[in-house]
């Protein structure tokens, strides 16, 4: 590249630089924070640690041995896992089967019931926490995973069922004519045919229908409180925050536990991840 | 002796006519479920009894709810009617207010920014080598919770007194250009929900330059090479070309921000919990239930997000309805 170019495109390279640091140094000091002694962290900065980084001793797992045993996150963690796999492949299941029902069925009222659908991907849960509270607590549901699978399965269903939509809509009519003159019923159709090449579509609408319950902080905070030992990793960092807020130790190592899932999920099935997204608004 | 109606009164004719009725009736009845397509119903049945139980019900009642005094009740016989009451509390108590203005002002900075930030890196990174890494890197936050992020900007926004040593970035960078420390969540009215809101585009920008990316991605190269040729300035092609090609895409992002926006919660619940004139609508809600038991309340601030939201949903249902009728 000719000197020229280099320095008019300067600028340019410049103000990325900028974005880049603005949005990784937050989360690198957490990282570094979380692994640095308490006595460290309360006196000194966590760019510090970097004149001497190589010469050892800075470093230790002692936080998170903290937060996972004394705090009780290791709990929190499973609780998270129990109640996010669970209700995001109960709502990827029942929207399959409605989204295909949407897509390839006829039925009166097909339309409007979709219309309803589309409108309610907006709407606030807000709307919908003080009816539903007293029927938790009568059919001993608040407090309980099955409440909560419920819950967000139910909260899910508009923009998963419309995601899925999406894709279903676009596979080629002639395979269901095929399939209809070999004599498939709809739901053999369903299940052998259009099950299978929708996985990739599926797939983004699990990763991220997983990734928005783990990171649910509202609707656990609703129906799980009740009983605290239930509670997932948000709510139990939401409540270190309040309890402990200056206890950074424990504070920066618990919110590295509550993001390494994610991060793991993101960085290995980004593709999927930013097709869901994708799919989702473009199509618009 | 009994009476013997003749005629059509007679107590035979009676039962035969409504035994004829009765089967009539069953056949109708019969003909009437045959014609339901039960097989096509039964796809989206589970679907719609969970969307009717925990999203259509509760909408009605909550609106209703919003008409009643405090209490954990729904309904009952502790719940009494206040007519307007909870609304005027909404709209003229100074900290409702201030949720209120707190909303808009996230709605107006919030929406701007990310849109605003997304756009200028979809187009910029497109020019670099490194574009991946970069947008993998803007893009982290979106997977991670709001309680997460939360904690990542507390602690840059930490405070120690000017005698300490600063562990906070911001407070760092401020003592090391010879300023005071700042108390960066405390400082009301505008500082503290700068700051907040900064949390919040930081999480987004992600979502909204990966939209904006494809989009742009989209656009035919040669147009922008043909203007450049013609001479036109970069801003010039950029401000003519690019910007109304990439309009339809950001207007649909800049609707998903808002609705985001407007319900913002998390970030406020965990990093002052609306205190120092912070408090936004959803927060509030979240109080007036849960620490307050005024039921009443809290369904009228539920209903003010879905009015502010209604626009959006009618939006939406039409940009899908026109993108169905093009299909």
């Amino acid at each position: 590249m000719n000197p020229r170019k280099l320095i008019a495109k300067t600028p340019l390279h410049l103000t990325i630089l900028v974005f880049a640091a603005i949005w990784i140094i937050p989360t690198l000091g957490l990282l570094i924070t979380s692994f640095r002694d308490p006595a460290n962290i309360a006196g000194s900065g966590w760019w510090t640690v970097f004149p001497k980084l190589f010469s050892g001793g800075q470093f230790s797992l002692e936080n998170y041995i903290g937060v996972l045993r004394g705090e009780g996150l290791t709990r929190s963690f499973l609780n998270s896992l129990f109640i996010s796999v669970p209700a995001t492949a109960i709502s990827t299941f029942i929207a399959s089967f409605a989204a295909f029902g949407f897509a390839w069925m006829r039925f009166n009222g097909r339309k409007i019931l979709f219309m309803l659908l589309v409108g309610l991907m907006v709407i606030p849960l807000q709307m919908t926490f003080i009816p539903i509270l007293p029927i938790y607590s009568k059919l001993k549901l608040a407090g309980t995973f099955p409440g909560i699978w419920l819950a967000h399965t139910a909260y899910g269903l508009p923009l998963t069922t419309y995601l899925v939509h999406n894709f279903m809509a676009g596979i080629p009519k002639d395979l269901f004519d095929s399939a209809s003159i070999d004599g498939a019923s709809p739901f053999m159709t369903f299940w052998r045919i259009v099950i299978p090449i929708s996985v990739p579509a599926l797939a983004s609408v699990f990763i991220f229908q997983f990734l928005w319950i783990w990171n649910d902080l509202l609707v656990a905070l609703v129906y799980l409180s009740a009983r605290p030992n239930v509670a997932p990793l948000t709510v139990s960092i939401a409540n270190l925050v309040t309890n402990r807020g200056q206890d950074w130790e424990l504070l920066t190592a618990a919110a590295f536990v509550s993001m390494a899932l994610p991060l793991v999920v993101f960085f290995s099935l980004q593709r999927y991840f930013v097709r869901g997204i994708l799919a989702g608004s473009v199509k618009g | 002796m009994g009476v013997r109606t003749k005629g059509w009164r007679s107590p035979r004719r009676i039962t035969l006519f409504l035994g004829r009725l009765f089967l009539q009736g069953c056949r109708a009845v019969w003909r009437w479920l045959r014609s339901i397509r039960w097989r096509s119903w039964g796809f989206v049945a589970p679907a719609l009894t969970l969307i009717a139980f925990f999203l259509v019900y509760p909408t009605v009642m909550t609106v209703a709810r919003s008409f009643f005094g405090r209490g954990t009740t729904l309904f009952g016989p502790t719940v009494e009617f206040v007519g307007l009451r909870n609304w005027t509390y909404v709209f003229t108590n100074p900290v409702m207010l201030t949720a209120l203005r707190n909303n808009a002002l996230w709605a107006v900075l919030f929406t701007a920014c990310t849109v605003g930030f997304g756009l200028v890196l979809a187009v910029m990174l497109d020019r670099v080598r490194y574009e991946r890494l970069v947008k993998s890197i803007i893009f982290i936050p979106a997977a991670i919770s709001m309680v997460g992020a939360s904690v990542v900007w507390k602690f840059v926004y930490a405070y120690k007194p000017a005698d300490l040593n600063q562990i906070g970035v911001l407070n760092a960078i401020v003592v090391a250009f010879g300023g005071e420390p700042v108390g960066w969540l405390i400082q009301r009215p505008w500082i503290n929900n700068l700051c907040l809101i900064v949390v919040g585009i930081w999480m987004w920008t992600g979502f909204c330059m990966v939209i904006l990316s494809a989009a742009y991605k989209n656009i035919p190269k040669p147009l922008l090479e043909a203007a450049r040729i013609d001479g036109a300035t970069e801003w010039r092609v950029f401000r003519n070309i690019i910007l109304p090609l990439l309009a339809p895409t950001a207007a649909v992002v800049a609707t998903t921000m808002v609705v985001q926006v407007l319900k913002i919660f998390d970030i406020i619940f965990v990093m002052t919990n609306g205190n120092y004139s912070t408090e936004v609508i959803a927060n509030r809600m979240y109080k007036e239930m849960f620490n307050f038991f005024n039921y009443g309340r809290a369904s009228a601030l539920a209903v003010v997000l879905l009015i502010l939201i209604v626009p959006f949903m009618i939006l939406n249902i039409r940009r899908f309805a026109a993108q169905e009728g093009g299909r």
